[in-house]
């Protein structure tokens, strides 16, 4: 009857967004009644996720599943979830966590949700309000089957320090062949950068920058934060940035706890991909811009005399701070 | 080869937002509606394996009949015939289920769904139908060759990009990088008349279970308004994004 979740790893170590997953489960579990329980995989020390009140971690270990594969992982999931009677399984929004809830949710013959953003707001009959219309929106669905899944967006929720007794378990789900028809020939990712999956911050610019030789100092504001950067969907068109930056509503959404757009007008495509972040500010010199409309902190002025100014005095800040 | 391609009938993204029948619809009332953009860029990935490798396109809407016109738009773009099944799209398992009718019927080698629609955000339909079919799945899939029956592709990862090899019969949850912004067609007047011609059937649903019904809509709260800071004054911004923020 416990309440299952998946938490994420890379290498071995929990992603931010496993203990945000804990810390929302074990809220639902108090209010009615049962207990958190974890799946990790291939992670090393699992004793973190007691801060966040997960009651019972089920610790796979495997080498076939060192690379990841969303129908071995689902498999695992699904496993997992009829040896505990799960009735309710909680998901993150990462890419991959994204790309096997479908598949865990057929085989368990479950109704999902995904991008829920808040508590449950009533959990007989299940209810759950979800961003829809790419942020524009929400939306309240019900979920009626007996199996219920959930996809909890990123940062919507928090991480809250809760601690618990927890007890550890080795399991040993059966994987086959037909769990790998996806081989994974190569990885590739950019070391030394945050991505925007995983980023507090983003900094992110658009077309006002007028050039790409001029992302210099959006790199350097970026690390200076210790955030990840960004761009507008017509800088990447133009291929001033690689797609993998571009955000918005047909690019990456950001959910991020501060957005910098510079040189960005703000688009409503743009606006609503990045608007589930908390706090969003904006550098431009129009003060007409759409932005401003949407952001909680402006500055109206020109990006290439504001930019090196404010990376000069961060560097003080951070010196400080 | 054949190719089927998942067609949503979507809000176009300039679309102001709104709801009717006490916040329980979507207001369609002045709204443009288009391909799902996602869905469009595999689209266009099916043409180029039409004019490059002779494949057969099939795109296949869940629907009512007021979403013909994105159809034909497809059809317009260069997919060879096209499908809809009757019904309202409410629930993403139930969607799943009647597409994949469809492709077990026929045994297309390539399945293209956008890895999610611009209205619900459900992001689950691409998986599902994997899952109904069991067929090898790849999502948030970048870019995707087929030469036989072996297949290469990338998936976006966060941070990076990944390689797989596959085989067919696959099915993948597309967007942005499949093509890019500038391959995407308009479709001519040329493919505009021919679209006129092609074949549009229209098939009944199957029985599915329905698991999840939205009730209800909301808009966000309103936004108070922007703080404005001169941009000589640059420590109180650092100062309010530290103190009042509370986010550096």
């Amino acid at each position: 009857m416990s309440i299952l979740i998946y938490a994420e790893s890379a290498e071995g170590k929990f992603r931010k967004v496993a203990f945000e997953l804990a810390s929302y489960a074990k809220k639902v579990a108090e209010s009615i009644g049962t207990t958190v329980t974890a799946i990790t995989i291939n992670t090393e020390d699992v004793s973190e996720l007691s801060k966040y009140g997960v009651d019972k971690v089920l610790k796979i270990t495997n080498e076939k599943l060192s690379s990841f594969s969303a129908k071995a992982y689902a498999d695992v999931i699904k496993q997992a979830a009829q040896k505990e009677g799960t009735k309710l399984v909680i998901l993150s929004s990462t890419t991959d966590s994204i790309y096997l809830a479908p598949l865990v949710a057929v085989s368990l013959e479950a109704g999902l949700a995904s991008n829920v953003v808040e508590l449950p707001i009533s959990t007989s009959p299940f209810q759950v309000k979800r961003n829809a219309f790419s942020n524009k929106a929400f939306n309240i669905t019900e979920i009626s089957s007996e199996v219920k899944i959930i996809g909890l967006a990123k940062n919507s929720y928090g991480i809250f320090e809760n601690i618990s007794n927890l007890s550890v378990e080795d399991f040993n789900p059966s994987i086959g062949e037909s769990d790998f028809g996806i081989k994974v020939e190569k990885v590739e990712k950019v070391s030394g950068k945050v991505s925007i999956a995983d980023a507090d911050i983003v900094v992110s610019g658009g077309r006002g920058l007028k050039g790409p030789e001029h992302w210099g100092m959006i790199e350097e504001l970026a690390q200076v934060l210790g955030a990840a950067t960004a761009c507008s969907k017509p800088v990447s068109d133009l291929d001033w940035r690689p797609h993998s930056e571009h955000v918005g509503q047909t690019g990456k959404p950001v959910a991020a706890n501060l957005y910098i757009a510079v040189g960005i007008s703000g688009a409503i495509q743009h606006i609503a991909g990045i608007n589930s972040s908390k706090v969003k500010v904006v550098i431009n010199t129009d003060p007409e811009a759409p932005f401003f409309k949407v952001a909680d902190y402006g500055v109206v002025g020109d990006a290439f005399e504001v930019v090196p100014q404010l990376i000069e005095k961060l560097k003080v800040f951070k010196a400080q701070h | 080869m054949k190719i089927l391609v998942c067609i949503s009938h979507v809000p176009d993204t300039t679309s102001k937002i709104n709801f009717t029948n006490g916040d329980s619809q979507f207001d369609t009332n002045g709204v443009q509606f288009v391909i799902n953009p996602n869905d469009e860029y595999g689209l266009t990935r099916a043409i180029w394996f039409q004019e490059q490798q002779g494949a057969t396109i099939t795109v296949i809407n869940v629907g009512n009949a007021e979403t013909e016109p994105t159809l034909r738009k497809a059809l317009a773009i260069g997919a060879n015939d096209a499908i809809r099944v009757n019904a309202n799209p409410t629930d993403s398992f139930f969607v799943a289920k009647q597409i994949a009718e469809v492709a077990k019927n026929g045994s297309y080698d390539i399945i293209i769904a956008g890895k999610e629609s611009l209205d619900y955000n459900g992001g689950m339909v691409p998986g599902m139908i994997a899952g109904i079919l069991g067929y090898n799945f790849l999502n948030s899939c970048t870019d995707l060759l087929v030469d036989g029956s072996n297949v290469k592709a990338i998936r976006e990862i966060d941070g990076g990009r990944e390689t797989i090899s596959t085989t067919l019969p696959i099915i993948i949850g597309g967007q942005k990088g499949l093509v890019e912004e500038k391959d995407l067609r308009i479709p001519n007047m040329r493919g505009i008349m021919t679209a006129r011609t092609k074949t549009l059937t229209v098939v009944e649903p199957i029985d599915a279970s329905i698991n999840t019904k939205a009730v209800k809509f909301e808009k966000p709260a309103p936004k108070s308004a922007v703080k404005l800071v001169a941009a000589d004054n640059l420590d109180e911004l650092i100062n309010l994004l530290h103190n009042e923020a509370k986010v550096i």
